[in-house]
């Protein structure tokens, strides 16, 4: 592999790993507070999920010569994270959460189709064995979605003004940067551009069995900057959260 | 003379630490057992789910469980290779069943279909309804039986 290639290749797994801990992280923290019982499973164990799913996309950096993945998730600081801003927003209400967690694994569940016929194969047969989890995070969001948003007033007006806030920020998963052409010349992967028409296309046809209106995004890159490490303000104190155990002491064994 | 055979032979006495009633043989854990030259043995694990927590723990029991055995041997976790639960074998869903879990449908069903009316599995009744599809653990959902009012887990199809 050319080093030019490489290194690409290694800015866009952390991408993929940092969006998965930094979304898995967030979820984590609706268990205790969940709505009901059942979504306080549903939430922890996605969290759960997601944090696995960093956790193997770390595994193929270590391979390619970058540290382990314990150290990557909580060693770096923030300013290294290649994370979009939509991950890092805090829970918010049940709402906020539920409407972000359509819009990411949508994403998520195109993408790793997309990804799952990569000519680079670790990622391929990665991406293969996610897809199969994401099918339950897919199924969850959209189930929920659609039930909430056709229920009474009252759950209408709150997802829609969820849905309102949720949606802009997501554009910030499709943000291009330089190792985007890179990857794509090699046929490593399918440009953000086509992946996000396609999750657009899909994202209309949940909402419209739904009352909800998909509001117009004029400027879509007004959440970009996460691939190039300049984040929202809710990330620096997410990972400082997240890292202070392990930073107590690194060495200790568990 | 060390053979596959005898191997997994031996790897039938790990059990997966969630459901001790089965094995990892069965369950389809267990994706390659290669003996090399030196008669060193070597163990592929597959994770059911990626982030499974159990995955570390299973590795070093089997390669206690051999060592016992007076067999050197490396396991190691492929975390980038398949697993499905169509890999557990007939055994290993029998075992599933009479450790009270309803057994997984065929991966390639209709997801939201394959989990609606479940076979329950105390009374085998399959008027039962999906509670959620997410459990106690990554791989389990959660059902309610009608007919006998128990709730019930099922391994979920992966």
């Amino acid at each position: 592999m050319k080093p030019e290639v490489l290194e690409a290749l290694k800015k866009y797994l952390f991408q993929l790993a940092d969006d998965e801990l930094i979304i898995g992280h967030r979820n984590s923290e609706w268990t205790g507070l969940g709505p009901i019982l059942e979504e306080d499973i549903a939430f922890a164990s996605m969290a759960q999920d997601e944090i696995g799913h960093a956790q193997a996309f770390y595994l193929i950096l270590h391979e390619l010569g970058e540290q382990d993945p314990d150290t990557l998730a909580f060693y770096r600081s923030y300013k290294m994270f290649k994370c979009c801003h939509l991950v890092e927003y805090p829970i918010g209400e049940y709402d906020f959460s539920l409407v972000r967690h359509l819009l990411y694994d949508v994403q998520e569940m195109i993408r790793l189709k997309a990804l799952s016929h990569s000519k680079y194969e670790p990622l391929a047969h990665l991406a293969s064995k996610l897809i199969r989890e994401e099918k339950y995070h897919y199924m969850h969001a959209v189930t929920w979605f659609q039930q909430l948003s056709n229920g009474g007033e009252e759950a209408r007006i709150r997802m829609q003004n969820a849905f309102d806030l949720a949606y802009p920020l997501a554009f910030s998963l499709f943000e291009i940067s330089d190792y985007h052409a890179i990857l794509e010349k090699e046929s490593f992967i399918i440009s953000e551009k086509e992946l996000e028409n396609q999750w657009i296309q899909e994202i209309q046809s949940i909402v419209q069995k739904t009352p909800i209106i998909m509001p117009s995004v004029e400027d879509k890159t007004l959440h970009y900057g996460g691939r190039v490490g300049k984040h929202s303000e809710h990330l620096e104190p997410l990972v400082n959260e997240m890292s202070e155990v392990f930073v107590i002491d690194p060495t200790a064994k568990w | 003379m060390l053979t596959k055979e005898l191997i997994l032979e031996y790897l039938e006495e790990v059990k997966d630490p969630e459901i001790p009633a089965i094995s990892l043989v069965d369950l389809g854990v267990i994706s390659d057992v290669q003996i090399q030259e030196n008669q060193q043995v070597l163990v592929e694990l597959t994770p059911t789910f990626a982030g499974c927590p159990a995955i570390e723990y299973m590795r070093k029991n089997v390669e206690e469980v051999l060592h016992n055995k007076g067999i050197t041997s490396t396991a190691v976790i492929n975390y980038k290779k398949v697993w499905s639960s169509d890999f557990i074998t007939e055994k290993g869903l029998k075992q599933l069943q009479e450790f009270g879990l309803a057994k997984p449908s065929k991966s390639s069903d209709d997801l939201l279909k394959s989990l609606q009316n479940v076979e329950c599995p105390k009374c085998h009744s399959k008027n039962t309804q999906l509670l959620n599809p997410f459990g106690p653990t990554l791989c389990r959902a959660i059902h309610h039986c009608y007919d006998c009012k128990e709730t019930f887990e099922q391994f979920k199809s992966l």
